[in-house]
């Protein structure tokens, strides 16, 4: 069985993994560029159609993907820690339902053309709504469970109302627009895009890399942490508004990407040790690598329409996820 | 000047009294054993001496300072807790686990020093847990899951161990094992509080015990003081001959671990 590595060394992989990664998406498209041309023109400042090409398409896509997939990795590892639930993601919480019926809501009021930043905007207070709702109506020293169901209930009404508001949609056009954006997709990314999604995720990175050793206490229990000086109620109020902001921001930008942030800690925990906290940056860099793969894949598939994205990490993450289960279950027997 | 001091600590669970009105004391090098029917207090009474839960009312002294007053950080050096259950989430080593126990130690975003290496090494060989170090927790039988999480706690050099039935569902050698463990750990001039549902033991191990009934103190002081047929009839509804041999049987282990 693979067994741990060190972390250091682990780090260091995933990195030049994901760099490398980087650098191909930016190399591949409809268009295959000479990139070193590209990046030349690029620094001669000659608006060429190469250097848009490289600077104003691929460059966000690449830098979109990175940053989305090291959001819903690093945040689906805070969240299984948290939980000590294998089975939660990052939208466990309301946080990707809330972003998508935040960014559904500003679709359907056409605020969305009017200003770019009314979508993500709209993501971001409706993830950081949501998360809120789940948090106050499961109760400052909720137990795990009822956290887990306050989540499931506030995404069934969030759901339920964006079905709504596609079923009272005005126009098709309308109904096509939503639900293309909610299947997730990285195409027609721009840099403007790119840095209405960078505080967000930042901060919230910021908060949940520095939670590690309070989600290694987690291990224990509840009680077992509260004694070794882990202040429970706050560190669950931080990874509820790290999680919500960095995943609403991403979400808003990408539209729904599933799995990524349910199946990369599950990949990566062996090499970890299964401690939760040396999880954190290599399921970080695993989102990261896993959205960066399925995008060049994405753009490989020969198809007339281009295939999104988030499809395309649902059918490899569904199958490979009941190969874990699968796995875990002749384990355990 | 006792290590820990409680005073009058009342605790009530929706309007039902937990706990009324109880003093403990606890002195340096001392092991006190906490004893009582199930649903006395004893658990609730160790979670807060742990920083767990607050109690309503009373006042708990740890050295001179208050308890509340004193940071988490630092309470949780001073005091380590070994809750009667402990799940281990996820199929961490022994030896990483045995490292959890060093968290109050680390500062945010410090490694391991050489010197905590030193205590972990010198805990996984005071367990007798260096042959399954590298294993997973969850492949280790019940007595050597047990002696892992003692030693979690003894990990983190605490002046005062508070363990809630570490022997329960452990047999006659593995719990003398253990008792053991908490026997050096008082005699390196730290302090145990231990609750115990096996009278022997606790007669035994313990210099001091103190009997809870219904979230009250019935009996306090030296285990032959408490262990009285009377006392024991009260708590536990259980009837002991008033008669030196049945005392003596009570108070006395006669089996000893053979050493390996």
């Amino acid at each position: 069985m693979l067994g741990e590595i060190r972390q250091s060394r682990l780090l260091g992989l995933l990195c030049a993994i994901a760099g490398s990664l980087f650098l191909f998406s930016l190399l591949f498209g409809s268009q295959a560029i000479p990139v070193f041309q590209a990046l030349q023109e690029t620094f001669d400042d000659t608006s060429s159609v190469l250097a848009l090409i490289l600077t104003e398409v691929r460059l966000p896509r690449a830098l979109i993907a990175l940053f989305a997939g090291a959001t819903l990795g690093l945040s689906g590892a805070a969240m299984q820690a948290m939980l000590r639930n294998p089975l939660a993601s990052p939208g466990l919480i309301g946080s990707a339902s809330g972003a998508a019926l935040g960014a559904v809501i500003a679709l359907y009021f056409g605020s969305a053309a009017l200003s770019q930043f009314s979508l993500p905007i709209g993501g971001i207070l409706g993830s950081l709504g949501a998360t809120l709702l789940v948090y106050l109506l499961a109760g400052r020293n909720a137990g795990t469970l009822t956290l887990i169901l306050a989540g499931v209930a506030i995404n069934s009404l969030t759901l339920a109302l964006i079905s709504l508001l596609l079923n009272l949609a005005p126009s098709p056009y309308a109904v096509q627009e939503i639900v293309l954006w909610m299947m997730g997709s990285l195409s027609n990314s721009s840099m403007d895009n790119f840095w209405i999604m960078l505080p967000g995720t930042l901060l919230g990175w910021m908060l949940l890399l520095r939670v590690g050793r309070a989600l290694d206490a987690l291990t224990l229990g509840e009680e077992t942490a509260q004694s070794m000086g882990i202040d429970l109620p706050r560190l669950r109020w931080r990874i509820f508004f790290a999680v919500a902001l960095a995943v609403g921001s991403a979400v808003s930008v990408t539209g729904a990407i599933g799995f990524i942030g349910l199946v990369v800690p599950h990949m990566l925990r062996p090499f970890v040790g299964y401690q939760p906290g040396r999880l954190l940056a290599a399921s970080a860099l695993g989102g990261a690598i896993l959205l960066l793969a399925a995008d060049i894949l994405v753009r490989l598939l020969p198809a007339q329409t281009e295939i999104k994205v988030g499809v395309v990490t649902a059918l490899v993450g569904a199958p490979f996820f009941l190969y874990l289960i699968i796995k875990s279950r002749r384990y355990s027997q | 000047m006792s290590l820990l001091r409680g005073t009058a600590l009342s605790l009530a669970f929706e309007n039902q009294p937990i706990l009324e009105a109880v003093d403990i004391e606890l002195d340096k090098g001392e092991m006190l054993g906490l004893i009582g029917p199930n649903g006395a207090g004893k658990s609730s009474l160790l979670r807060c001496l742990a920083g767990v839960i607050r109690t309503d009312s009373g006042v708990l002294h740890l050295g001179e300072q208050r308890l509340e007053n004193i940071p988490h950080t630092e309470r949780a050096r001073r005091i380590a807790y070994l809750p009667q259950q402990t799940e281990v989430h996820w199929p961490l080593s022994v030896k990483r686990i045995i490292e959890l126990g060093r968290i109050p130690h680390l500062e945010p975003w410090g490694k391991l020093s050489e010197r905590d290496q030193q205590v972990i090494e010198g805990v996984i060989v005071d367990a007798d847990l260096l042959p399954f170090r590298h294993r997973p927790f969850n492949t280790l039988s019940g007595g050597e899951r047990a002696r892992v999480l003692l030693a979690r706690a003894l990990a983190a050099e605490p002046e005062i161990l508070l363990a809630d039935e570490p022997v329960a569902a452990l047999d006659p050698a593995h719990q003398l094992d253990v008792m053991e463990m908490l026997a050096v750990h008082c005699s390196q001039g730290n302090a145990v509080i231990v609750v115990l549902h096996d009278l022997r033991l606790a007669a035994h191990f313990c210099q001091r015990l103190q009997l809870l009934q219904q979230g009250c103190t019935l009996a306090a002081g030296k285990p032959g003081e408490v262990l009285t047929p009377d006392n024991l009839e009260s708590a536990y509804q259980i009837h002991l001959p008033d008669t030196q041999s049945a005392i003596d049987t009570l108070l006395n282990i006669t089996w000893s671990r053979i050493k390996k």
